[in-house]
């Protein structure tokens, strides 16, 4: 790994993303939008508070493996992954730095919606609203990561928007959000034990009803999932194909 | 092997890709400091030579030997440029941006940057985003940066597509200089009066190699004058083949 080459990768890409005005104000207006609706047909109140906090982290997750996955997907169809290929540049820097540089883009987009809904929509939680806006960074980390990793499966940008479902969906379903987990067919729940979103979802629920949570746990295991998502974007990329 | 002070040696090389075969049993020599170009129909197998070349190709059998080096060695990084057929930039950065970002990669001193901007004469648009270029300009972007650290060997796809005269006769002549000043350069072609700026010839059907000389060579063998008409009479006939 070369600390230079990842940290230039991920200046690069946070210089492409200053470029784009539009998305920047997609990135943060979307999930703020969606949480004032989610504000309004709950009318505020009890329920707004328990939905609420694991929306924090989903919305930001989703809009985040998109934007990941397109980007990483435009880096292999316009041929620029291909030179980058020929030069001296380790794949962890490249995908390292990425990571960062869409990592910083996450941090930045949940601490926006996450102050907003906190301050603006009065959600309120029993536990620390820090612990609130880790995991809700996590979760969104965590939508980099699978985006980068998902970014390999996917030839074209048309496949990679259609991971989305396919990767994202199935652990909406199974995260507890929905049913709680214990409740679930034993297979569904021995299923969603596996599944990263399940954890940011333990944690955030716990945060959400006791004043002193522990998240710790869960934690470890998003930041493992994390680590473990990493080293499969870059494995997954090849120096020489086909 | 073929040829010990050769700057690049293919040796017996085959591609298979699916059901088809890209690549079958190519072998060749490029001298250093020569100026080669690569012809030959859309389909016969020059970007896949191309791109064992570069090393991002995986190759069936064969080998590939760049600078005394398998291609695609990590010493060989910073010594090959490679143009790709689309012009490789991001769309979404400056010019400067994009070759600024080429130049940490390889580790390019930053004054590299104004001269290969220089070089393919892009200065007045140096600040514009990628993305606003013509055609021609985005592919001479894609050009500035595999020129980035003065490599030793130069692979360029098909780089004066799309250019006006103009700009194709500075471009060669550029090439030209390179390849007089010490680099290894590769360059594929469609436009046949190109041939003519060439020291030698490499020209492809079908995955296989049908002609290697220079043009005054297969001249010679082909008993044509005209660069198109060497080319198409190659292609209809092979080597030897009667008029």
């Amino acid at each position: 790994m070369n600390p230079r080459l990842l940290l230039a990768t991920a200046g690069r890409v946070l210089a492409q993303l200053r470029h784009d005005h539009r998305t920047i104000g997609l990135l943060v207006g979307v999930p703020t939008l969606l949480m004032t609706l989610l504000w309004w047909i709950y009318d505020g109140g009890g329920v707004f508070d328990q939905a609420g906090p694991p929306l924090l982290g989903i919305f930001p997750m989703v809009i985040m493996f998109l934007i990941t996955s397109v980007t990483m997907l435009r880096e292999r169809t316009t041929g620029t992954l291909e030179r980058l290929m020929t030069m001296p540049i380790r794949r962890a820097d490249l995908v390292l730095g990425y990571a960062v540089a869409l990592g910083f883009a996450a941090l930045l987009q949940t601490a926006v919606v996450a102050t907003f809904s906190i301050w603006a929509l009065d959600l309120q939680v029993a536990g620390p609203e820090w612990m609130l806006l880790l995991i809700s960074v996590l979760s969104a980390v965590l939508g980099v990561t699978m985006g980068l990793a998902a970014s390999s499966l996917a030839r074209t940008e048309f496949q990679a928007v259609q991971f989305m479902p396919a990767l994202l969906f199935p652990q909406f379903l199974l995260c507890g959000l929905l049913v709680p987990r214990d409740q679930m067919p034993a297979a569904a729940e021995a299923i969603s034990d596996v599944l990263p979103l399940s954890y940011a979802v333990d944690a955030v629920k716990e945060v959400a009803v006791a004043p002193d949570p522990t998240i710790w746990p869960e934690v470890l295991v998003i930041g493992a999932f994390i680590i473990g998502l990493l080293a499969l974007g870059i494995l997954s990329l090849r120096r020489r194909s086909a | 092997m073929m040829n010990q002070s050769a700057a690049v040696v293919v040796d017996r090389l085959t591609v298979v890709r699916g059901t088809t075969t890209a690549l079958r049993e190519v072998s060749l020599a490029l001298e250093p400091a020569t100026l080669t170009g690569l012809l030959g129909p859309s389909g016969a197998g020059k970007t896949t030579l191309m791109r064992a070349i570069v090393g991002v190709q995986r190759l069936t059998s064969g080998t590939v030997t760049v600078l005394a080096h398998p291609a695609g060695a990590p010493v060989l990084r910073d010594r090959v440029g490679y143009v790709t057929q689309d012009p490789s930039a991001y769309a979404d950065l400056t010019v400067r941006q994009n070759l600024r970002y080429f130049a940490r990669v390889l580790g390019a001193p930053a004054a590299d940057v104004d001269r290969v901007i220089g070089q393919v004469e892009l200065d007045g648009q140096a600040d514009q985003v990628v993305q606003t270029l013509s055609g021609g300009e985005r592919s001479r972007v894609s050009l500035a940066a595999a020129l980035l650290g003065d490599p030793q060997l130069l692979v360029l796809d098909e780089p004066t597509v799309g250019l006006d005269p103009v700009l194709r006769r500075d471009l060669w002549a550029l090439f030209r200089s390179l390849a007089d000043t010490g680099a290894t350069l590769l360059v594929s072609s469609h436009v046949m009066d190109e041939a003519t700026r060439c020291d030698r010839l490499l020209l492809l059907r079908g995955g296989g190699l049908l002609a290697d000389g220079t043009l005054a060579e297969l001249q010679a063998q082909t008993g044509q004058s005209d660069p198109e008409q060497v080319f198409l009479h190659l292609i209809d006939h092979g080597i030897g083949g009667a008029a």
